[in-house]
């Protein structure tokens, strides 16, 4: 079973890279876009009873490791 | 005074700290992370500053995780104190053992120069040696040291004199570098025994290197 999880910075929480990377778009005069977050992906390979013990380990390993939540949101996504 | 000092794969401070310390006529000795225990008589562990892991996932989170910080979690629950420098902070903020967290600086360049710091707080062990309002020339050196606190957190902070330090100028004036919320360069936790700061005070420790600023910080925990 496939995991991914992807991470970003809180909303309300500055993010230099996307801001930075919005930056970089406007002065390539991409003029449509509203807003950039750039965050990260991390995709596990797991064995698992089932859909729902694996998002109930994946939920576990963001909350101790693969996230900080004082600065980050995670979402969970399972692929079989 | 024995000084135990944290080094984990990636720690590149640690002899840095070791000679800062024993400078001051402090016994210490450097801890390999994969220990489970800290010398019972230790009066100070520091968490030394480096690339723990080489910073992967976010710095300090997988050294967080280290069979050593369950003794010096153990250590700071009793009353002992311990100072995160640099790395250290972050292994501090990622083990809740300090409140807030350490974001990419909002420039997102590395930085390594000389930095002024206004004493905040010095009702502490650790900056007691100092004055509310002195200034300070330590040098800087991190890729993440943009501290973030939510605006509750920050009011409890203060509330509870729990703020350090700030980034300034030679003058005393707001000077931040990294983007840091109130241009905190440094905070320690409600009980006053836990400190970390991304300023290196043990690089500051003779004036051949720059500054001796460092010196009247680190003997903050020799006085009784």
């Amino acid at each position: 079973m496939k995991a991914i999880v992807n991470v970003f910075l809180k909303q309300g929480v500055l993010d230099s890279q996307g801001k930075a990377v919005h930056h970089a778009l406007d002065s390539l005069k991409f003029d449509g876009v509203n807003d950039v977050r750039v965050g990260k992906q991390i995709v596990l390979d797991i064995t698992a009873a089932d859909e729902a013990s694996a998002k109930a380990e994946v939920t576990e390993m963001c909350e101790s490791l693969l996230a900080n939540t004082v600065i980050e949101d995670y979402a969970i996504e399972i692929v079989s | 005074m024995k000084v135990s000092i944290i080094q984990f794969p990636g720690t590149n401070c640690e002899y840095d700290t070791q000679y800062a310390f024993e400078k001051l006529g402090a016994t210490t000795e450097i801890v390999w992370h994969k220990e489970t225990s800290i010398a019972a008589d230790t009066d100070l562990v520091v968490v030394a500053g480096g690339f723990s892991y080489g910073d992967y996932l976010r710095s300090g989170a997988i050294a967080r995780f280290s069979p050593v910080m369950q003794a010096v979690e153990a250590h700071a629950a009793r009353g002992g104190k311990v100072l995160g420098i640099c790395n250290g902070f972050q292994v501090l903020t990622e083990s809740r053992l300090l409140p807030g967290a350490l974001k990419r600086n909002e420039h997102l360049h590395f930085i390594s120069r000389h930095h002024h710091l206004k004493v905040v707080g010095n009702e502490n062990t650790f900056l007691q040696k100092l004055n509310k309002g002195d200034v300070v020339n330590i040098p800087i050196a991190h890729h993440d040291g943009n501290y973030y606190i939510d605006p509750e957190g920050l009011k409890a902070l203060y509330d509870n004199d729990q703020v350090l330090l700030h980034y300034c100028d030679s003058e005393g004036n707001v000077s931040n570098p990294n983007g840091s919320v109130d241009a905190i360069a440094g905070v320690c936790n409600a009980g006053k025994n836990v400190f970390g700061l991304m300023p290196h005070p043990e690089r500051a420790m003779e004036a051949i290197l720059g500054s001796a600023d460092g010196k009247a910080m680190l003997e903050g925990f020799f006085a009784s």
